[in-house]
């Protein structure tokens, strides 16, 4: 058998259709408009949304129906996907309904990526938006095959063939510039019901499906079963004296007796029985069933190892170590080069690093152009290294191939990663392969009794920075905690002696203080930072190094009493012109706007530092 | 090393057609896996119900015939008999490590909830100090979309704050199989392999696997319950089904919502919601 076409005594399973487009648009009239004319309500639900309508003074919303959370009707959007099962003949679809207000992008992306299929709704008159083109990209990131776009409230144009015809091209170029075909164009009003399950009266010249009939006729989802055959091992049990190496079958067929390779080591073990709990005997098993094998000889493999034929019969998984990859961001801040996290891969985790941001795609016109970041909810195109080789097959949509997804120490998943290939390594370059941690935070808590976190004092020379840090750094270690001072001063007489007082330099100074605060800290130590670091921007480099462990504390002391401490002497020879760029003097320093902690010094210093030991202590211990 | 030739592709055997039902059950014994792997501890909700039955079941299909976790029943002391006794006949026959949970007095839950929701959040507050008392990491439980509409927003690993609260308005992204597992103290993850099932494949999955049942979900005297709670806040429905597939035919002619009978979910608009972003199934 080398199909997925079931015998006719087989129900098939219901086929996802996710339902896209910009806020608006009329995706969730749409949805109740379709479950009402495919009779695929609830009894209790028709009167549930008439009740609702009445009780707001409204006529009936077909949206109510799915806006079933009580904050969504407060806020009059829908918040999260929902699965609604309906039938249309033989067939079951289930429509996830996906939201149109951008900052949910990671709920829509929940609703759609199992889709089979896309309705792609847009608003005849006021033709593609910028959700609809970030969710047209999305579509095609997360491999959705099958597109039908849904000319909405065509009634607006009155239904009119040569304005219709317009916004047809424009949705259509867009699309062909995302390498998406599209199945049917359909002319329709939701609201109105034409073209959704009965043709439009109004549009006598549309000649194409109804909405109901595109959707008919999405093809049911493409045989896995005839690839080679991969299993990611998900887990390895030991239950009586019997060892089962169990996971989920990718793609292909597997049978008793098979030789396999497993992962990247380079072993080799036949099949010698396929297991499974109350079920028919058999020696084979395809794609898509939950197996576990007893393997000859018994070895173990590690969760995430990739099972393939021994014998190779087609492509063989690609075997890497930098991987060239599309990206979409889903985390609250942007990304940048430098960047590290796991990648999953089906059930393998792998520790990456973000190598390059080669290309990021401008949404107003889904142009390519390079960039340093990635904006939250953007798209790119980025190369990730690992500390060794992955095995993988490149993504393809409509089949689980190269589905990475990145995720942060904090276990959040923070992108998706359809994986394109092999990165070439630039000429000339020096490949570096950075490795991360496996010591999680916890483990650093349990073991220190306490975080790590970069606390940075900024103020103008003689302000109090290195006394200050230096009393905080006793008080701390005599609570018990792990602490280092990382001192202007100090450090310009080792790590950064090759470095002056221009901006240049004054930046690289931050730049490699900031990176040894960010070892230290990961490494669970609270670590103070006592340096001028007068510029915002420059600051703003620290704090993106650091990360979320970063603390900016301004340490502020009027210029005058400063000048009148100078306990270097600095601020005599600046003003008598021996020293230049002098922070205070004749450079500019910047205070912080809002800085985490503003420590003021003309009170006692005993109060100053307890003050802020207690700050350093609330941040760290939880 | 030597490589064994593949054997002869004459009569190579065919792997079985998957139906809806046989990619449920994948999917389901996939979901227990991870649980399993990147949970622990772990538990199942066991309400004695034909949902929990059948995750009972599937955990089992996942674990080569056995549950390797404990099963969790918080026994509200309201249950009806039928259920009790299924409980000690089931934990026995299936060698489950059942692990009981006791539930609070109603006066101590909060008075401002409508009658029968306050009644149901007796349950969360017991299942709340079961999952403390065990430090509980995972939580599998037996609900699905199609129930409830509340229900439809969950997510397969479904994380809960401190003082377990759902934050609905700002749950992870889930897709292409990966579950999010953040953990700070104090958090856990519901679980949810039967999240994609409906009312009928159930039914249909406990008929092909023949998983047995409390026999209260079939018709006595015109009268059966579709749907399990405590004896108080549960009415049966009108129904002559007293079959596996007389239940099954009657369902799919019926556009009847499954929680019809249970009360808590009737009393206001928002009680439903209000219960499960504290905690409640």
């Amino acid at each position: 058998m080398t199909t997925n076409d079931l015998p006719a005594s087989l129900r098939a399973a219901a086929t996802p259709i996710v339902i896209v487009g910009h806020v608006d648009h009329g995706k969730s009239t749409l949805i109740g408009r379709l479950l009402y004319d495919t009779d695929s309500l609830q009894d209790g639900k028709l009167a549930q949304i008439v009740e609702s309508s009445r009780k707001r003074g409204l006529a009936v919303e077909w949206s109510f129906l799915l806006d079933s959370l009580q904050i969504e009707r407060d806020q009059g959007v829908t918040v999260d996907s929902t699965r609604i099962p309906f039938h249309l003949g033989g067939r079951e679809f289930v429509i996830v309904d996906a939201p149109g207000h951008r900052q949910f992008l990671r709920n829509m992306i929940t609703g759609a990526a199992d889709a089979e299929a896309a309705v792609l709704v847009v608003d005849a008159l006021e033709g593609a938006q910028e959700q609809t083109r970030r969710h047209a990209m999305l579509l095609r990131l997360i491999g959705i095959r099958h597109v039908i776009v849904l000319l909405n409230k065509s009634d607006l144009l009155d239904f009119d063939q040569a304005r219709i015809g317009q916004a047809e091209a424009d949705v259509r170029d867009l699309l062909g510039r995302l390498e998406i075909t599209v199945e049917a164009f359909v002319p329709a009003s939701a609201r109105d019901g034409d073209n959704i399950a009965t043709r439009s009266e109004r549009a006598p010249w549309y000649t194409g499906p109804t909405l109901v009939e595109a959707l008919a006729s999405v093809p049911a989802p493409a045989s896995r079963l005839a690839l080679d055959f991969r299993m990611p091992v998900q887990d390895v049990y030991r239950f009586d004296d019997v060892r089962y190496v169990a996971g989920r079958i990718e793609r292909g067929v597997i049978r008793a007796g098979d030789r396999i390779m497993i992962g990247s080591q380079g072993q080799q073990a036949t099949v010698a029985e396929i297991c499974r709990w109350h079920a028919p005997e058999n020696p084979v098993a395809g794609a898509g069933e939950s197996i576990a094998l007893r393997l000859e000889p018994d070895l173990v493999p590690d969760r995430g190892d990739l099972l393939f034929p021994a014998q190779e019969t087609g492509t063989a998984p690609i075997r890497t170590a930098r991987l060239r990859t599309r990206l979409f961001w889903l985390r609250g801040e942007p990304l940048r080069v430098g960047e590290s996290f796991t990648l999953r891969l089906a059930t393998a985790e792998h520790d990456v690093t973000v190598a390059s941001i080669d290309a990021v795609v401008n949404l107003d016109d889904l142009t390519l152009s390079p960039g340093d970041e990635v904006p939250p909810d953007g798209f790119a195109e980025i190369t990730l290294v690992a500390s060794h080789a992955i095995l993988f097959d490149p993504f393809s949509p409509g089949y689980s191939d190269g589905r990475g997804v990145l995720v942060d120490r904090f276990q959040r998943i923070v992108g998706g990663a359809p994986l394109l290939g092999a990165a070439e390594l630039p000429d000339g370059a020096h490949a570096i392969h950075p490795t991360a941690s496996r010591v999680s935070l916890g483990q650093r808590r349990a073991l220190h009794g306490h975080d790590g976190g970069v606390f940075w004092l900024t103020g103008l020379p003689g302000s109090g920075k290195s006394t200050i840090a230096r009393a905080v750094e006793s008080e701390l270690v005599a609570e018990g905690l792990r602490t280092t001072v990382l001192d202007g001063d100090t450090l310009r007489a080792g790590l950064c002696s090759d470095l002056g007082f221009s901006p240049e330099d004054r930046r690289e100074n931050i730049r490699r203080t900031a990176h040894v605060a960010r070892l230290l800290a990961e490494s669970g130590q609270a670590v103070i930072v006592a340096l001028v670091s007068p510029l915002i921007e420059d600051r703003a480099l620290a704090a993106q190094i650091i990360g979320e462990g970063f603390h900016e504390v301004h340490v502020d002391t009027a210029l005058a009493i400063c000048e009148t401490r100078d306990p270097k002497g600095l601020y005599a020879a600046a003003r008598a012109g021996r020293i230049q760029d002098f922070t205070g003097v004749s450079a500019p320093y910047e205070a912080p706007q809002a800085p985490a902690l503003r420590l003021e010094t003309d009170g006692a210093l005993a109060g100053t530092v307890s003050g802020f030991r207690e700050f350093i202590e609330a941040k760290l211990k939880h | 090393m030597s490589l064994v030739p593949p054997s002869p592709a004459t009569t190579l055997a065919t792997p079985r057609a998957m139906d809806d039902l046989d990619q449920l059950e994948a999917q389901s014994i996939f979901i227990l896996r991870e649980a399993y792997r990147k949970l622990r501890p772990l538990s199942l909700l066991w309400s004695l119900g034909k949902d929990s039955n059948v995750m009972v079941w599937l955990a089992r299909k996942a674990f080569m015939g056995r549950v390797p976790f404990p099963v969790m029943h918080v026994d509200t002391g309201k249950k009806f008999p039928e259920m009790y006794a299924f409980r000690e006949e089931y934990t026995k026959k299936w060698n489950l490590d059942l692990m009981l949970g006791d539930c609070p007095p109603v006066e101590e839950i909060d008075p401002s909830l409508p009658p029968a929701a306050r009644s149901a959040a007796r349950k969360t507050a017991g299942l709340a100090s079961l999952i403390e008392k065990h430090k509980l990491r995972g939580v599998i439980a037996g609900i699905r979309r199609d129930e409830q509409a509340t229900r439809a927003k969950e997510r397969v690993f479904s994380p809960r704050g401190a003082g377990h609260r759902w934050d609905v308005r700002n749950q992870p992204p889930e897709f292409w199989d990966q579950y999010a597992t953040p953990y700070e103290d104090g958090m856990h993850i519901r679980v949810h392999p039967l999240l994609s099932w409906r009312e009928i494949d159930i039914w249909r999955y406990i008929e092909r696997e023949n998983i047995p049942l409390v026999d209260l979900y079939f018709a006595k005297n015109g009268k059966r319950y579709r749907s399990l709670g405590d004896q108080d806040i549960t009415s049966p429905i009108d129904s002559n089904a007293s079959t596996l597939a007389e239940v099954i035919a009657e369902l799919e002619n019926s556009k009847t919502s499954e929680r019809a009978g249970r009360a808590m979910d009737h009393e206001s608009e928002d009680a439903f919601e209000r219960l499960r972003v504290a905690g409640y199934l």
